[in-house]
């Protein structure tokens, strides 16, 4: 019998009573390693790091338009300017322009073409930064305007990609297909449903903005602090960028003051800036960017647009689904590629669809290049099939959550439209019918009907929706770890992984794993720095995969370093070697005491055994085939569900969340205080890119919204007290063989917020007495609403009128229920 | 020449007196527990207690805190041991940890003032602090727990002084939506006979 396990009701006691039923093990709610830093302000960040004297302070020179060619940049008078020690250009240089992450189209410094709003032309490095900002104003510069895009689907239909579309095809049965076949299998549905919805972006606003500082050192070496999720790449950035080999460069991250995949790529390039100044004048650099420039020079979550065509039998069950998404990737390729492949991989969320054709296209913009932000695509994948999902129900008149359960993966229909088997999906079911049961969702269903048929203005919606999340890097090479751990002569261990703190609580997951491996207590065990002199050439924190990759990577070092340990301790004490154990710091034999850690390690140092070791890890059974658009590119796939109730003022487009309650899968918990807190705050971020985040951009290609005054992230006062309610779903250990059978937790909860949308549409479909399902772009803030409720009221007026007429000829077609059933 | 007291002790320093305080604090002072996040005074993380009051230092002149008592969270409480610094460690609120101090900070001011507060106070008073991990359920959580805490403690002496201010002078322009009260019965009436009947 499942049980669940709620750390909402009595949190405190939960906390308690998982502490104490294992204290090494992967059910201890384990505070943060840094909690005590956190609350007490001695929880350094980049921008906290004291300065060496004569540190100078960096300021970007960033253009004023959004397309054009610099045809001069005069900087005498920003060198002239009081206080200024440094001001350097693309042709300042050393080694390579370009700090494209995976493909070239990202200048460091622009030296010809400006290709957005805000993009870096120049840095100035001052002796203090009021100095070096108001420096940068000085410049002089005469620009060639050139015609700026800012529509995707313009872009898309001038061929204005940044990478090439990419498709994926497949018949029900399995067999390839193309677009004509699947175009043929659409016309033999009973009913076809077809729509399109653009969905917005979403700007990271990480509380702590892009920041490094950059020490000089020897020679030619440097070492620089980089609040960056992917220390590595940064490393080889800077030693690209400086013409230096990549030993010369050591880049360290303690924490983060928020990532969510904002530090991926595009905390590179303010290192390389301070990288730079660095070694050009020897002292040390430190950026730390203003919100302002922070949100015009780095891209955001990409905007999509979303087309779809389902083909439905008369059941409501999708046949054949036609879903193109185009990703506005902005001015260059960054990430785009893999953002709009995840994209493609998450347009069934958890449905089976049949017959597909899923194309991606890669739009280019005159606008700051759209980068990874948690969910990397999937949340925009997910869509358009949620979009389907009601309005079939609408137009068949069935409740959308019956619509949703009939189309989950199930046995038979169990292969995605990429041709993965998807394991595990029977959970989508496990975890949908708990929330109905226990959410009490159709005795909601029958209240909030009868209240919206008494209330005319103000309507309540509810919806219950599900997310399926594949985990890995679809980039193959990328799922690979590494980990160093020392064990010192007084017992105390340090651990260091390729992983970087950004808040999700990797670092305290990684020291519960050592603490479990080794026998030991957590308070043995010290995290320490990443730093790309400890573990070599790592890959991105991303992906949700920082506690799978690097936990079996940590794990694989601490059962080597146990081995030898236990080794030694059999043949010096004369002990079978099966019988020995390490437990709560002793080493045991068959149960019975032989000596502390502490005295086992030191007679091991004493007797010459190693005792530091490095583990590694590398994702098994992933490939995917990019030619055929088929393979199986995700170890395991992630599940939760959603259930949310909303209130709407359907005149002043105002809504209110009432209530949420998620269920949600991580296998089995490595944390469970952690991953509950993965998921209240992934599903209210997720609320956030859905409803009240709306970037605006002028007709000139300016960003609007460039600091909070304008930009809206939810508040504590959008999650009403008490109304989030979080379950995790208990005895489903991982079928994969991940650490410890958990699941990946960072970015699927995201997508939960998807509830939050569907039932804003639900409340928008009883003005049409749940007849016409209302397009509702995202983000769908209160002015969305308003004018999508007026849709609907307009939609309903036509109907009655053409109801009427149609009950003096005796007919009852409603007009306008697009698309209409065909004849077989 | 800046005077002030900060953190109960006195200083002194020579600064233009436009400096936002937030820098004084940081690059002059070196207290870095007080964190930049917007420099408009719309975040909160900068969040410090000006002779009593909770102030957002990025846009505050150093000249509008002379001769004024400062505390930041490196002086909140002598062993940050604050009940909410135990509440915030208890209720494992931080994530990234970066607006912690300034949520703390807005936080200890609202309850020195509201000692038993309401689910609702509570959302008012930290309504203006963001953060961007969203533990907006955790720190209501521990804002409430801590309540319980420095209420136990503060009954006694209130009682004395009797003071319980309302709670959301210091949030930032949040509107609230509540949809029982915003039905009017005209615009109810209006709607009925401007939409038809559903």
């Amino acid at each position: 019998m499942r049980t669940l396990h709620s750390l909402d009701s009595d949190h405190a006691h939960a906390l308690e009573r998982t502490a104490k039923d294992s204290p090494t093990g992967q059910r201890h709610a384990q505070k943060h390693e840094s909690a005590e830093r956190h609350v007490s302000g001695t929880a350094r960040y980049v921008d906290d790091l004291p300065l060496p004297k004569g540190a100078l302070h960096l300021a970007i020179g960033m253009s004023e338009v959004a397309h054009g060619t610099l045809d001069t940049l005069d900087l005498n008078a920003v060198r002239a300017a009081p206080g200024v020690v440094c001001v350097l250009s693309a042709t300042d240089i050393p080694g390579h322009q370009d700090v494209g992450p995976v493909f070239p189209g990202d200048p460091l410094l622009v030296s010809n073409v400006i290709s957005h709003y805000g993009q870096a032309l120049f840095v100035v490095a001052a002796d203090s930064e009021r100095a070096a900002r108001q420096a940068t104003r000085l410049a002089k510069m005469s620009v060639t305007p050139l015609p700026i895009t800012l529509d995707p689907r313009v872009a898309a239909q001038q061929g204005d990609l940044v990478r090439p579309t990419h498709t994926q095809a497949r018949l029900s049965n399995g067999r390839p297909a193309d677009l004509e076949s699947v175009t043929k299998a659409l016309g033999r549905s009973a009913w076809q449903v077809e729509g399109e919805l653009e969905s917005g972006g979403q700007e990271h606003f990480y509380l702590e903005s892009q920041a490094a500082l950059a020490l000089p050192g020897e020679d030619d070496e440097i070492l620089v602090h980089s609040s960056s999720q992917h220390p590595s790449e940064v490393q080889k950035l800077i030693a690209e960028v400086l013409g230096v080999p990549f030993h010369a460069v050591t880049v360290e991250t303690r924490r983060m003051g928020g990532g969510f995949g904002g530090k991926e790529t595009q905390a590179a390039p303010v290192a390389c800036l301070a990288a730079m100044i660095a070694r050009h004048t020897g002292r040390a650099a430190r950026l730390r960017l203003p919100r302002g420039d922070d949100m015009h020079l780095t891209g955001k979550r990409h905007p999509f647009h979303h087309r779809y065509q389902f083909g439905v039998d008369d059941s409501g069950r999708v046949e054949t689904a036609i879903i193109t998404l185009t990703g506005d990737c902005g001015h260059s390729p960054d990430l785009s590629d893999a953002i709009v492949d995840r994209a493609m991989f998450h347009a069934d969320n958890a449905y089976f669809l049949g017959n597909a054709y899923v194309r991606g296209i890669r739009a280019r913009t005159n606008v700051a290049s759209n980068t990874a932000f948690r969910g990397f695509g999937g949340p925009q994948g997910m869509l358009a099939v949620e979009a389907a999902m009601e309005n079939i129900a609408r137009q068949l008149g069935r409740d959308p959550l019956e619509i949703r359960k009939r189309n989950l993966y199930c046995e038979g229909r169990d292969t995605t439209h990429y041709g993965q088997h998807v394991n595990q999906h029977p959970l989508l079911a496990t975890l949908i019918e708990q929330l109905e049961e226990e959410g009490h969702y159709w005795q909601r269903r029958a209240e909030i009907r009868a209240f919206n048929a008494k209330s005319p203005v103000v309507k309540k919606g509810l919806a219950l929706t599900p997310v399926k999340f594949g985990i890995s890097f679809t980039a193959k090479h990328l799922n690979q770890a590494g980990a160093l751990v020392h064990i010192y002569t007084d017992g105390s261990v340090q651990v260091n992984h390729g992983g970087t703190e950004m808040g999700q609580g990797l670092h305290t997951k990684m020291i519960q794993v050592a603490a479990r491996e080794l026998g030991l207590s957590v308070d043995k065990v010290r995290i320490t720095a990443t730093r790309t002199d400890k573990v070599p050439n790592t890959s991105p924190t991303a992906a949700s995969s920082g506690a799978d990759l690097n936990g079996m990577a940590t794990r694989d070092a601490c059962l080597r370093l146990k081995a030898r340990l236990l080794d030694f301790a059999a043949e010096h004490l004369a002990q079978p070697r099966t019988s020995l154990t390490l437990e709560a710091g002793e080493l045991l034999s068959a149960g019975s005491v032989l000596m502390t850690w502490g005295e086992l390690v030191q007679a091991a140092y004493i007797e010459r055994i190693s005792l530091s070791e490095k583990g590694f890890y590398a994702t098994p059974d992933i490939h995917y085939d990019r030619e055929r658009g088929t393979g199986h590119p995700f170890y395991y796939y992630a599940f939760g569900a959603a259930l949310c109730e909303v209130v709407v003022d359907t005149l002043s487009g105002e809504y209110r969340l009432e209530g949420a309650d998620i269920l949600h899968d991580v296998g089995d918990s490595l944390n469970p205080a952690i991953d509950i807190g993965q998921i209240e705050g992934g599903f209210v971020q997720g609320m956030g890119w859905l409803t009240s985040e709306e970037l605006k951009w002028n007709e000139d290609g300016r960003l609007l919204t460039d600091g909070p005054a304008t930009y809206k992230i939810p508040a504590i006062s959008d999650v009403p007290a008490g109304a989030l309610r979080v379950q995790l779903l208990e005895g489903h250990p991982n079928s994969a063989a991940s650490i410890y059978r958990s699941k990946a937790v960072g970015e699927p909860p995201l997508m939960l917020a998807m509830s939050v949308w569907a039932a804003l549409r639900d409340a928008l479909a009883s003005i049409s007495d749940y007849r016409h399902a209302v397009r509702l772009d995202t983000p769908a803030t209160p002015e969305r609403v308003m004018l999508a409720a007026s849709v609907q009221r307009e939609w309903l007026n036509e109907w009655l009128s053409e109801q009427s007429l149609h009950d003096q000829t005796s007919q009852s077609q409603p007009p306008h229920v697009q698309p209409h059933q065909v004849t077989p | 020449m800046a005077n002030f007291t900060l953190n109960g002790k006195s200083v002194s320093l020579e600064v233009d007196p436009q400096t936002p305080l937030l820098w004084v604090l940081r690059e002059h002072l070196g207290l870095t527990g007080t964190k930049f996040g917007c420099g408009i005074a719309q975040c909160g993380a900068c969040t410090v207690h000006l002779n009593g009051t909770a102030a957002r230092t990025c846009v505050l002149p150093v000249l509008a805190a002379e001769g004024g008592d400062i505390v930041t969270i490196e002086g909140l409480a002598e062993n940050d041991d604050h009940p909410l610094q135990q509440a915030w460690v208890e209720e494992q609120v931080p994530q990234c940890g970066y607006c912690q101090s300034g949520q703390i900070m807005q936080a200890a001011n609202f309850l020195k003032h509201t000692p038993n507060p309401t689910d609702e106070q509570i959302t008012a008073a930290m309504a203006g602090n963001l953060c961007r991990c969203m533990a907006y359920v955790r720190i209501h959580r521990a804002v409430k727990r801590a309540a319980d805490m420095v209420g136990q403690q503060a009954e006694a002496t209130a009682q004395m002084s009797g003071q319980q201010t309302e709670a959301s002078a210091a949030t930032a322009g949040v509107g609230s939506f509540d949809p029982g009260a915003g039905v009017s019965v005209a615009r109810t009436a209006t709607e009925e006979s401007s939409h038809g009947k559903v």
